[in-house]
């Protein structure tokens, strides 16, 4: 075990995934010898050379495309876009032709290598360009899986097995635990199983439910209706496509009640889809309305951050207000 | 790796002190012609084309043709629902995959099945996907004319334009990447060069070193509006000199030239690891698919004059004057072709469909519990009106 935060876990996967096999490439701006502007690629260049760890242009759309080529090709790559906030330009490549390679081709070729690595999320006075938090988008789109970590634990094992995976994965990483999020990592090669989710902590009377950044926040809310004498069971999502169906709607039959935290904007959040879902499997366990505390419906703001965010005060006046229903 | 610092992007560049504004057109960029529209040999070097290569050239391309009128016919009478031809072009598509090694991918944009015929696609195979019947290799999830084929090297065409292009860079650098002596060649119409993916994909394909050679078939038009309203400036060739892009701009109506032209870039890109752009200047003959009446854009002038430089009657006359080709020979290969094509249309229409399986297979490697519960749903669901769904009834009752 070692000490690492959120990047050196990245870091030590990526290190630990090219190690293991030589088709593992990783591309990107600013990821050969500056080692990425979060320096999630620190060192690559320097061990694996300029051949499996390479600058590209400035071009979402066809970091994305060559990426599609070189895993349709059979090597394994890893894909880093800057922000998620600036992948859109690659939207079609991602949606049209990433998720839809094998099955358009009636599983003649696929890109199943490939594993898309972006930071996402706010907390760190970005504005609208620098945090928002894109996962309903892609979790749209049959083809793809999309994977998202809360801790340097889970990053490294979570991504290991994305980047393993027959099937491309995005994988969103909460830059604002980048550096702040510090944990035990074993150095040896592990994996995690995409599509699980973590039952981070036990409880009784309401099921919280987040993923990335927000569980820690879910987490300190839980903690504080805990002087309430309210038991809170705390989920941690981990993939949100696909989800781990099973393990949120055992634990909402438990508690009969629901809340689903995330930063992004309320409508047509993820968390629409966890409640549709477990209002259809639970609706005789369920005592209370499903809550979502959610980002608000704007653009992701500067100086309201604070306010925009859903953090542990609103989460718990949520939860005081599902165990009052 | 260059000492840091060491860069500096503006050593080559002289000084001046006149204002000089460079303009389109200092620069003109010529077209490689080697036969003339009588199919006379142009040039004093030795032809690039032996018998054997111009004739499969040749057979190839009055293959394709002769199946693109049948399909079309096939459209029209309701058989299939959509069909696009490459009639005017085969020369283009044909002969640059005559230059090419069977190990070389290609991406072709949809417009390229003389590809598929000159590499040995079948009769039978041509249709399994036309009629998207089970033995379509895409498991009927495609439109028609999505062919795809891995034993070929021939990637499965996708619809949006221009996709094809970054990733032809990255495929390529993967071959150079595991030590393949093979690269890519990928398609694309000059409308498809006003995507974004194209500039993408030649700046990365010019800067990470790939193996790729970029075909444009420049052919007038991208369904009604003319290169004229498409871009500005010397055609697609001259892009490719602003990526540092080695460029050729050849005729795409003459075979000879195509070849002589994709084997010089094959050559160039695999010993120098490059990058090599082939701008055909050809035409459209037939509309942009079945959905599209041409005469709404164009003249009928315009498409007699390029009749008359019909490449597959250009090639022939060559052929002819060489002593090569056996003309009845030709003729019975083109009746045995389309009756083959008409029997092939009778049974692939015939076929079942894929199953309800196929429906759900592929979306990931292995089929995920979400969606496995939705196929247990739709299955209880058609198994309680099997009439509504006739197409996968059968198999569940």
């Amino acid at each position: 075990m070692a000490q690492m935060n959120l990047l050196q876990a990245i870091n030590n996967a990526l290190i630990t995934a090219m190690r293991a096999d030589n088709k593992v490439l990783v591309l990107g701006e600013d990821v050969g010898h500056f080692g990425g502007v979060f320096r999630a690629t620190s060192h690559l260049q320097e061990e694996f050379g300029r051949e499996r760890c390479f600058n590209t242009p400035l071009v979402e759309q066809g970091i994305i495309g060559f990426a599609n080529g070189l895993a349709a090709q059979g090597c394994k790559p890893v894909a880093e876009i800057q922000f998620g906030d600036y992948i859109f330009p690659a939207f079609d490549q991602i949606i049209n032709e990433t998720a839809k390679f094998r099955y358009r081709s009636g599983g003649q070729f696929d890109c199943g290598g490939l594993t898309i690595r972006t930071p996402y999320g706010g907390g760190i006075a970005g504005g609208h360009y620098h945090s928002q938090s894109p996962e309903a988008f892609f979790a749209h789109i049959p083809g793809i899986k999309v994977v998202i970590p809360r801790n340097p634990y889970q990053a490294k094992g979570l991504l290991l097995s994305a980047i393993r995976e027959p099937d491309p994965v995005i994988f969103f990483e909460p830059k604002r635990l980048y550096r702040a999020a510090v944990g035990d990592v074993p150095e040896s090669d592990y994996e995690l199983p995409l599509g699980h989710a973590d039952i981070v902590q036990t409880g009784s009377d309401i099921t919280l439910v987040a993923w990335g950044a927000q569980v820690e926040i879910i987490q300190e809310a839980a903690q504080r209706a805990l002087g309430d004498g309210i038991s809170c069971e705390v989920i941690d999502l981990q993939s949100i496509l696909p989800w781990d169906i099973a393990t949120v709607s055992t634990s909402v039959v438990k508690t009969g009640r629901l809340l689903i935290n995330h930063e992004a904007p309320l409508t047509a959040g993820f968390a629409a889809e966890v409640a549709a879902e477990i209002q259809s499997q639970c609706f005789l366990s369920l005592e209370a309305p499903i809550m979502r505390v959610c980002g608000l419906d704007t653009p992701y703001p500067l100086v309201h951050e604070k306010e925009y965010m859903p953090d542990a005060l609103k989460t718990y006046e949520a939860i005081i207000a599902t165990m009052n229903y | 790796m260059t000492n840091i610092n060491e860069r500096n992007h503006i050593a080559h560049i002289n000084t001046t002190q006149e204002v000089n504004i460079i303009s389109d057109g200092l620069v003109a960029i010529p077209m490689l012609q080697l036969l003339d529209t009588n199919g006379e040999y142009l040039s004093h070097n030795p032809s690039p084309l032996t018998q054997e290569s111009a004739l499969k050239i040749l057979y190839s391309m009055h293959y394709t043709r002769l199946l693109d009128e049948r399909m079309v016919s096939a459209q029209r009478q309701g058989r299939i629902s959509f069909y696009l031809a490459c009639t005017g072009e085969e020369a283009a598509v044909v002969a640059s995959t005559a230059a090419l090694e069977p190990v070389d991918m290609i991406m072709s944009q949809y417009r390229e099945q003389g590809a598929l015929v000159y590499r040995g696609y079948t009769t039978a195979q041509f249709m399994n996907q036309l009629f998207s019947n089970k033995l379509d290799p895409n498991k009927g999830r495609q439109m028609p004319i999505h062919y795809g084929d891995k034993t070929l090297n021939f990637m499965t065409v996708s619809s949006p334009l221009g996709t094809q292009i970054p990733q032809a860079a990255g495929y390529a650098f993967g071959q150079k990447y595991t030590g393949e002596a093979a690269l890519t060649i990928c398609y694309f119409g000059e409308g498809a060069a006003s995507e974004g993916d194209f500039h993408a994909g030649l700046n990365m394909a010019a800067v990470l070193n790939c193996p790729t050679i970029f075909f444009c078939r420049n052919n007038g038009y991208a369904i009604s509006t003319p290169t004229a309203e498409q871009f500005a400036g010397d055609g697609i060739a001259s892009r490719g000199i602003g990526y540092g892009v080695k460029t050729i701009r050849v005729d795409g109506n003459d075979a000879m030239a195509v070849f002589a032209a994709t084997q010089a870039a094959r050559k160039i890109a695999l010993a120098e690891s490059c990058p090599v752009l082939i701008e055909a200047m050809t035409y459209r003959l037939a509309a942009h698919s079945t959905s599209d009446d041409p005469s709404g854009y164009r003249s009928a002038d315009e498409e007699v004059k390029w009749q008359e430089k019909d490449p597959i009657a250009r090639l022939q006359k060559y052929c002819i004057a060489q002593s090569w080709l056996d003309l009845e020979h030709l003729d019975a290969y083109i009746t045995q072709s389309r009756a083959e094509i008409l029997a092939e249309v009778k049974r692939a229409e015939k076929e079942d469909y894929a199953s309800i399986d196929d429906l759900f297979a592929d979306v990931y490697a292995v089929l995920p519990k979400h969606l496995d519960t939705q196929k247990q749903s739709l299955q209880a669901h058609i198994k309680k009106y099997p009439e509504a769904y006739p197409k996968t009834a059968r198999e569940l009752l």
